[in-house]
């Protein structure tokens, strides 16, 4: 039993682990910010909103994947070159389609996205305004 | 007891909506567990010309890989996006090699690796590849849309991207690898 377990620890012990991930180190821009804050700021918020593609339920500014910090970099360098935040991102739709997006952006297809509140607001005040009236008549 | 003095109602089809919801909520599961949602991101740039690219050559047995080569091509040629730390990369190796051997000229994509490792990579699985491009900032990866290694793009005698597969190409697959290209080359 002992030989067993002290031949599993050497057997751990040696094995190096499968190299599922690069060796290379992660982009320039990957965890280091623009010098300039406003800069940074920009890049911050549109990262915040862009889908990480290898760990889908994070953000590109949330997830350590490699691809997310290759994508970070290249939000931050092309925001440094003067680039608008949306356009990046309209550059990542046109790659990735509108899952890449964190924003719901007005389409034929997610216009009920944003309509649906403002018929909800316009039924209830339809089903209210029997209310209102009696109050003030009472 | 209440029945005696006013007879209780008879139940309506109302009752049933609990059970009747249950099932709905049952029937959601299983139909989430038997047919999941596929999560693949698939790239939006079939149809569109490979992106400007010309990256430097990841082995020093072969040439780096530029967008030119697409375009004055003539004939259709896969684009495979790889890395020598990629399991999945070495699952696909024969077909690939399979693919070469009826006459595929087949690029590769190294994605963040290293020269020596590629060497490596290659010298264990085979080099199917007339061209490797290396790609250390996963730039070209991003600028076709493609989320991950493997993938592999069919791209038709004038750079255009015509078919994407996403995961190794298993040996079932090469048969739809080589009509993809066939139909890219008419």
């Amino acid at each position: 039993m002992r030989g067993l377990l002290l031949a599993l620890l050497a057997f751990f012990a040696i094995s190096a682990p499968l190299a599922a991930q690069d060796m290379l180190p992660p982009a320039p821009y990957a965890y280091k910010q623009l010098a300039d804050p406003k800069q940074e700021a920009k890049a911050q918020a549109l990262m915040e909103t862009l889908r990480c593609l290898k760990c889908q339920s994070q953000s590109i500014a949330d997830s350590d994947a490699p691809m997310a910090g290759d994508m970070r970099h290249q939000v931050r360098t092309r925001i440094a070159a003067g680039e608008d935040p949306e356009a990046i991102r309209q550059w990542l739709i046109e790659r990735y389609g509108d899952y890449v997006s964190y924003t719901p952006q007005v389409k034929p297809l997610t216009w009920p996205l944003f309509a649906a509140p403002l018929l909800f607001l316009a039924l209830a005040a339809f089903l209210l305004r029997g209310r209102f009236r009696r109050g003030k008549r009472a | 007891m209440s029945e005696a003095t006013a007879p209780a109602k008879r139940p309506g089809l109302a009752v049933w909506l609990p059970l009747g919801l249950f099932a709905g909520f049952l029937a959601l599961v299983f139909v989430g567990l038997y047919w999941p949602a596929d999560r693949e991101v698939s790239s939006a740039f079939i149809g569109k010309p490979l992106p400007a690219f010309d990256l430097p050559p990841a082995s020093d047995e072969r040439p780096g890989l530029a967008t030119t080569v697409f375009k004055q091509a003539g004939k259709p040629r896969l684009l495979n996006v790889f890395a020598s730390w990629c399991v999945p990369c070495a699952v696909e190796a024969p077909q690939l090699a399979a693919l070469a051997k009826q006459g595929v000229e087949i690029d590769g994509v190294a994605i963040r690796d290293r020269k020596e490792d590629v060497a490596r990579f290659l010298g264990q699985y085979g080099n199917p590849f007339a061209r490797i491009g290396k790609d250390d900032l996963s730039q070209v990866q991003l600028a076709i849309g493609s989320s991950g290694v493997p993938e592999t793009f069919v791209v038709d005698g004038k750079g255009i991207i015509r078919y994407q597969h996403i995961g190794d190409i298993r040996p079932e697959d090469v048969p739809l690898i080589m009509r993809k290209l066939a139909e890219a080359g008419q």
